[in-house]
């Protein structure tokens, strides 16, 4: 098998090489990247329908691509040997309803060569005291606990995460995030994909946004932030909406319920014009824009350049 | 300093054979545990043949003598025994096509065909139990005198004699996924039993039901039933090869839809 000539340069674990998956008429993978290194969390973010189902399937060897190359340990995922490495937690998987907490970890560990003890896997994942309760009678957050156990039981190198919190508790959230650092801590990677971006904000060293079955960034959390600069600004003011959008280095401006909502590239030189322009100025507050500022711009931006290509294609 | 590896290289764990074989039986048993477990697919099972067997082949049968319960004890053990078969084999997988647990396992590293395996030692059990309920009820009730050799011999044509119609099963629950299942299932169980001779014997049905019975794998079974019971002398060998070849044909057609449609 040949091999990335350059040695400082790690072979990534799970690698997507310009992708394409396509079902009759819809293109779901349109030449997607996609490179995990070891021991990191990458958060594959995009609106429903971007792809990562997909590009989630193929790396699991759920479905073959149809072009690119798709590779998990350096080989094809299709292959056992490289899934012994991984654990999986999917989005909807339910499991047999009779089957005792305890009997699905045994039997999901058992498909692995040097799986944790059921006691380890049950502590870690927050589930000892759900062993002998059959699976059917568990509330919906503790059956998702019970699915990250199996996904962790066989002490994988790089586990699959597809929206792990969904139906999950706020406690119940923060003692998965934990789980999951405590998995990072000890060398294991995570693919994660998920619709809350402050789960990918806790956790992720890396995200990786996709829409229209490609990568459109690929970055820190911060880089990924600092792609959209803007800052948001609301305050209690008498100033009306026309006078505060006439400044020059004002982006967008609206009032909400007596509230002026602004945004803008530098906060400093509105604050500074609007506590001039207005003496009784109240509740002052100025925001960085979060993730999902960010994530909104850039796939907006993405769908205004795929709309223009239709058209230019139309 | 760091060591660079490359992961390709890097130890990739390797699973001892005994590992593997304990994978498998992992997945019989807990595929056999949770439908013992679920009344909702035992109860049936077991139920509708020993009920007809008990109207039909005991009560009813009453006047015209042992071989009359005799007969109906085979061919309701064929009837008991397909079930299992289409039912636990092909419900459960368009069940779980649709719910995702087939994807789920498919994802993880399950041993190739350890699933279906299980799902068929599961259909094997349920078959064994339909028999012996059956077996029980011919000669404390039936008055049915059958020496060890053929209750082992209807026993075993009936754990063995599921097979096919688990294959049958299973290609039916890849073409219809979830819900839809048990009422197609039902269209084809139903009349089966019935144009096989199963409910009632062959020479009462009309002549071209009779003509056609041998397309049936259900009478084929029924043939194998009725020799291990001691009333067909003839040569069974043909119905095996039949049934045989019906399994492996199913099974062919099922696992290459598996495979391209998952």
């Amino acid at each position: 098998m040949p091999h990335a000539p350059d040695p400082i340069i790690r072979d990534p674990i799970a690698r997507l090489g310009g992708a394409v998956k396509r079902y009759g008429q819809l293109t779901a993978l349109d030449g997607a990247d996609l490179q995990l290194q070891r021991g990191e969390l990458l958060a594959l973010l995009g609106p429903n329908g971007a792809g990562k189902t997909t590009a989630i399937a193929l790396l699991l060897g759920l479905i073959r691509a149809d072009a690119g190359t798709v590779e998990l340990f350096g080989q094809d995922p299709q292959r056992i040997e490289a899934r012994r490495r991984i654990g999986v937690m999917l989005q909807n998987a339910e499991l047999p309803p009779t089957l005792r907490v305890g009997e699905l970890l045994r039997l999901t560990a058992s498909y692995y060569p040097a799986p944790r003890t059921l006691a380890e896997t049950a502590e870690l994942a927050g589930v000892s005291d759900l062993l002998k309760r059959p699976y059917a009678k568990l509330s919906g957050g503790q059956q998702r606990r019970v699915q990250f156990a199996l996904a962790l039981c066989g002490r994988p190198e790089l586990l699959f995460l597809d929206e792990p919190t969904v139906g999950m508790d706020i406690e119940a959230r923060q003692k998965l995030w934990a789980a999951i650092r405590q998995l990072l801590a000890e060398g294991c990677s995570v693919l994660l994909t998920t619709h809350y971006l402050e789960e990918a904000e806790a956790l992720a060293d890396r995200v990786c946004v996709m829409t229209h079955g490609r990568m459109i960034h690929e970055g820190t959390v911060e880089e990924l932030r600092a792609r959209v600069a803007l800052k948001r600004i609301r305050c209690l003011s008498a100033l009306s909406v026309d006078t505060v959008r006439s400044w020059p280095e004002v982006n967008e401006v609206r009032r909400e319920n007596e509230r002026l909502h602004i945004t803008a590239t530098e906060a400093e030189v509105v604050v500074r014009r609007l506590l001039a322009a207005d003496l009784h100025l109240r509740e002052l507050e100025v925001q960085r824009a979060g993730l999902a500022e960010a994530f909104t711009e850039l796939t907006r931006d993405a769908d205004e350049v795929s709309d223009t290509d239709q058209r230019e294609a139309a | 300093m760091e060591t660079v590896m490359s992961v390709n290289e890097s130890i990739a764990p390797v699973m001892p054979r005994s590992r593997v074989i304990g994978a498998y039986l992992e997945e019989a048993r807990s595929e056999c545990l949770r439908y013992m477990r679920a009344p909702g697919f035992m109860l049936p099972i077991m139920l509708f043949p020993a009920m007809f067997y008990l109207l039909f082949g005991v009560l009813m049968a009453k006047s015209e003598g042992a071989d009359a319960a005799r007969y109906l004890l085979a061919s309701y053990g064929v009837f008991g025994v397909m079930s299992p078969g289409l039912f636990g084999f092909g419900v459960s997988l368009a069940l779980e096509r649709d719910g995702g647990l087939l994807t789920f396992k498919r994802a993880l590293p399950m041993p190739p065909g350890a699933y279906l395996l299980g799902k068929m030692l599961m259909a094997m059990v349920a078959a064994g139990v339909v028999i012996l309920l059956l077996l029980t009820m011919a000669v404390s009730l039936g008055h049915v005198t059958l020496n060890p050799l053929q209750a082992g011999a209807l026993l075993l044509t009936g754990m063995l004699g599921v097979l096919p119609f688990c294959a049958l099963g299973m290609f039916v629950g890849t073409l219809i996924k979830g819900q839809g299942a048990p009422g197609m299932l039902q269209l084809i169980y139903l009349p089966m039993s019935f144009m096989s001779g199963l409910w009632m014997p062959l020479p009462m049905l009309p002549k071209f039901l009779q003509q056609i019975a041998p397309i049936w794998p259900s009478y084929h079974l029924d043939m194998v039933a009725m020799a291990a019971v001691g009333l067909n002398k003839e040569a069974i060998l043909t119905h095996v090869l039949v049934l045989l070849g019906f399994a492996v044909g199913f099974l062919l057609l099922a696992a290459r839809r598996l495979r391209r449609n998952g």
